[in-house]
């Protein structure tokens, strides 16, 4: 028994210090990616892809998804990191505030975004519950799936499309805010993050899930059942790719590459919207080309929001954010 | 106490201190201590130091915040729930695990720490299979405060029955042969010998079922609908500060739910005390 | 006789709605796609890098806590020192840690900018996003099982033996080794299963310090987040089948290597 004992305390000393030593050994040009949480298939065909260029050859590797504000503030409590892909620019700027990448990141090719999307909703099969707009959402009896926009980054993009939209369709401001409460009020579940949301609506939870675009796109392809309906008006998101300020001029040739139009076609086939436009015109594209013609009709940058830091101080402070009065009015 | 007279007579503590001695309980104290503060401690004090960071006006702020009161609430009334179906069920599966014999006995009794075991995600995503929407058995409690107690029910499951297990074992059962001998009934015996033995498992059990159900998290988000509110607990609150950017108001709200929770297991510790002396005579 | 069987009713009706169920629930979703999808989550090489993270955190983790459960548990009733009472409350409060809020707490003890990060950089030692951070809070998370699965075994006990064993001139680790350890075997074996099943499934403070790089510093749990987060349920359910047999495995194994029945 003793004996026992003994080994079973030797053991795992014996195997932290063999790992410790196999991580000690890696060697030759490393890029760690840290990325948000689903675009784990495309990038994977990016970086295959990537070893067999020049620039790419003998680079190796790491990668690291989840999700994007954890991933965030990991990068700035430490995490080694090359490059940052993550689901909105607010959480470019958490890295931005901890030194590691330039205040005026976004002033980078293409405003360092690798791809875009749009919000959009994904219904049941058939579309029985007849959704087709924004104001469909608030009809009697319609359940609403998305995530809390105080813990989720997309549930950011849907609360701001869903002000912007009715902003658009010529709603005052306090109508549009009450517009967003009404929503509010037939959420019925507010999950902690994109994903999670996801779950509960295909579990068979609500009428309608609002997601990005491309993540209906990939649960369509992992099989789960649903029919996607791109609202107008609706929200363009943008997806950030950028290198750290002491990352290798392997990262930063890697950003270059993902804008190529080769790999810019790789992203279209896969759910997302190129940033390099004239890809879409490609024959074999034409498919895709036709799924993203509903084009998004406003941006974060739009003068309704101006910019995020500001979208971000006005919606979702924790002690002023508009999103607090209207979380109080639900749960009141 | 008629039963303690017929009880082993139990460990005096002052006969251990001096078989056990001075110096060697300074010894395994202080290791006890430096282990506790190097991996409790610590992280508790920077918890502390960080919800203090921007001040008491702010630390109140983040405290008297009317989702963060009814976030509290929640979690407090769930968790007693959850403690009491525990020490029921928990003390009676304990008691069928050891006592009782039926064909799969030790098949039921390998698998009671599986909750464990499993990723709370996978919990929550088959909890949600099980009693969601789409329940092949018709019954949908998700996104309901039942849903957070059965899921909390789910993770808490093995700490009661695994606790008084031990103790059951260890005890000999001649006491109740001859209680029964001289003519006690079957809910005597339980309640003047049985009981008072078991009490101290079932309170152990009974405090972690406690505190691991008001840090859960996991297993909840996905069934519980964390409606502000409504259905949304303490941990998921934190969780939204967290990530909106103001780990100082998590950790107000967390030191809060700890401090809670301190005194709520000191209680327990008194009661237990209160117990094991009450049977002492 | 009836109440037996009244009994066993409850105890099976109730493990039923809440253990059994679901874990029938979970092997049909683990199988209902066929093997193949299974087999090919659990021979991709990041996903076996994933179990050894995971099982290297749990063999350190709970030899750590069992030793320190142990002394603890003695300790607490066979000693008497101020602040017990304290110290017996103490040991609980890691569980009522939200895992988010003990990842808040690592990371500003060991973040870039943390008490004891800038040290530990300066000294080229990383803690968070490595296996140190991993270990530590593995440890944090099932600190208090084994102290209390033996706590109430050692107070049901009495120490009449050992001190009868003390007047035949038995040293004190005698007394440990040949007869209070026997007594609290059941208590100890538990109590290491319990803590054995939390370490491989924690999620929660693993997630927030790992860094979560796949072959490097994923575990086996964020293994599984990440296959339902590209809604692979196969693989997310096959995953975890293997974590919670290998707690199985720990409780038979446990059970075999029991110390000898004491007298």
């Amino acid at each position: 028994m003793r004996r026992l004992l003994l080994l079973a305390l030797l053991v795992p000393v014996a195997c932290a210090v063999v790992v410790g030593a196999a991580q000690a050994r890696q060697a030759g040009t490393t890029v760690n990616l840290v990325a948000y949480s689903t675009p784990k298939p495309v990038m994977q065909k990016l970086i295959s892809r990537f070893g067999h260029t020049s620039a790419g050859n003998g680079v190796s590797f790491s990668q690291s998804y989840g999700p994007s504000g954890s991933q965030a503030r990991a990068i700035a409590a430490g995490q080694p990191a090359s490059i940052a892909f993550l689901s909105t620019g607010l959480d470019i700027d958490t890295i931005a505030d901890a030194g590691l990448v330039g205040k005026n990141w976004n002033k980078a090719p293409y405003s360092a975004i690798a791809a875009d999307s749009v919000v959009a909703f994904v219904v049941r099969p058939g579309n029985p519950k007849h959704i087709h707009g924004w104001s469909d959402l608030v009809k009697s009896g319609i359940q609403v799936v998305t995530p809390n926009p105080f813990s989720s980054g997309s549930a950011k993009w849907n609360v701001l499309a869903a002000y912007g939209a009715a902003r658009k369709s010529g709603m005052s401001d306090h109508k549009a805010v009450q517009f967003v409460t009404k929503l509010f009020k037939h959420v019925v579940s507010q999950d902690t993050s994109g994903s999670n949301a996801a779950n509960t609506f295909f579990s068979g939870k609500g009428d309608v899930l609002i997601t990005y675009e491309s993540e209906a796109y990939s649960a369509f392809a992992a099989g789960k059942q649903g029919k996607l309906i791109v609202p107008r008006p609706t929200m363009l998101i943008e997806l950030p790719m950028v290198a750290l300020k002491d990352a290798t001029s392997a990262a930063k040739a890697f950003i270059a590459y993902a804008h190529a139009p080769k790999q810019q076609a790789i992203f279209a086939s896969n759910g997302y919207r190129p940033v390099v436009k004239s890809v879409l015109k490609r024959p074999n594209l034409a498919s895709w080309a036709k799924k993203y013609k509903t084009g998004p009709t406003f941006n974060i940058r739009d003068r309704l929001f101006g910019g995020w830091l500001k979208a971000n101080r006005i919606w979702f402070d924790q002690n002023t954010g508009r999103m607090v009065g209207i979380e109080r009015a639900v749960g009141g | 106490m008629e039963a303690s007279a017929a009880r082993a007579p139990h460990f005096r503590p002052r006969e251990a201190a001096r078989a056990g001695g001075r110096a060697s309980t300074a010894i395994s104290v202080g290791i006890i201590s430096t282990f506790l503060t190097v991996v409790v401690v610590l992280p508790i004090a920077a918890l502390v130091w960080e919800s203090h960071k921007s001040g008491a006006h702010a630390f109140w702020q983040a405290v008297s915040n009317p989702l963060a009161v009814s976030a509290l609430k929640l979690t407090f009334g769930a968790a007693f729930v959850v403690v009491i179906v525990n020490i029921v069920f928990g003390t009676v599966t304990a008691w069928v695990l050891v006592r009782d014999d039926f064909p799969g006995r030790s098949v039921v009794n390998a698998v009671i720490d599986l909750p464990f075991a499993l990723p709370t995600i996978v919990a929550g995503l088959t909890l949600l299979a099980l009693y969601g929407p789409r329940s092949p058995i018709g019954i949908d409690v998700a996104y309901t405060r039942t849903a957070i107690v059965l899921a909390l029910c789910f993770v808490t499951l093995p700490f009661v029955v695994r606790t008084v297990q031990p103790v059951l074992l260890e005890l000999d059962t001649e006491m109740e042969e001859a209680a029964r001998s001289l003519g006690a009934r079957q809910t005597t015996v339980f309640r003047r010998i049985v009981l008072p033995n078991l009490l101290p498992g079932i309170l152990s059990g009974a405090v972690l079922a406690l505190a691991r159900a008001l840090g859960e998290i996991g297993s909840l988000v996905l069934i519980a609908g964390n409606i502000p509110g409504h259905t949304q607990v303490v941990s998921v609150y934190v969780l939204n500060q967290i990530e909106s950017g103001d780990p100082s108001g998590a950790a107000a709200v967390a030191v809060v739910l700890l401090g809670a929770s301190f005194v709520l297991l000191l209680a327990v510790g008194a009661l237990r005390f209160f117990v094991t002396r009450y049977e002492r005579g | 006789m009836a109440k037996r069987l009244g009994l066993r009713a409850v105890a099976l009706g109730y493990l039923l709605v809440v253990l059994l169920a679901p874990l029938v629930m979970i092997f049909y979703r683990t199988f209902e796609n066929g093997l193949k999808p299974v087999w090919e989550a659990l021979s991709d090489p990041n996903t076996v890098h994933a179990f050894e993270i995971t099982l290297i955190a749990t063999a350190i983790a709970v030899p750590v806590n069992t030793v320190f459960g142990v002394l603890c548990a003695l300790a607490i009733v066979r000693r008497r020192f101020r602040g017990k009472g304290l110290l017996n409350a103490f040991i609980d409060l890691p569980l009522a840690l939200s895992p988010v809020v003990v990842g808040l707490a690592l990371f500003l003890l060991y973040g870039r900018t943390g008490w004891f990060g800038s040290w530990f950089t300066a000294h080229g030692i990383q803690v968070l996003f490595a296996l140190p951070a991993i270990v530590l809070a593995t440890i944090f998370v099932s600190v208090p099982f084994v102290a209390r699965e033996v706590i109430p075994t050692l107070r049901e006990l009495g120490n009449e033996q050992e001190q009868a064993a003390a007047t035949l001139g038995a040293t004190r680790w005698q007394r440990f080794w040949r007869i209070t350890l026997p007594s609290i075997r059941w208590a100890v074996i538990y109590g290491v299963v319990l803590t054995t099943a939390r370490c491989l499934g924690e999620y929660g403070a693993v997630a927030v310090v790992s860094g979560r790089v796949e072959g490097q510093t994923e575990t086996a749990t964020l293994r599984v987040e990440g296959y339902t987060l590209n809604f692979n349920t196969s693989g997310a359910y096959a995953v975890s089948v293997v974590l919670a047999a290998t707690a199985v495995f720990v409780l038979v194994l446990m059970t075999l290597i029991k110390p000898r029945e004491a007298v």
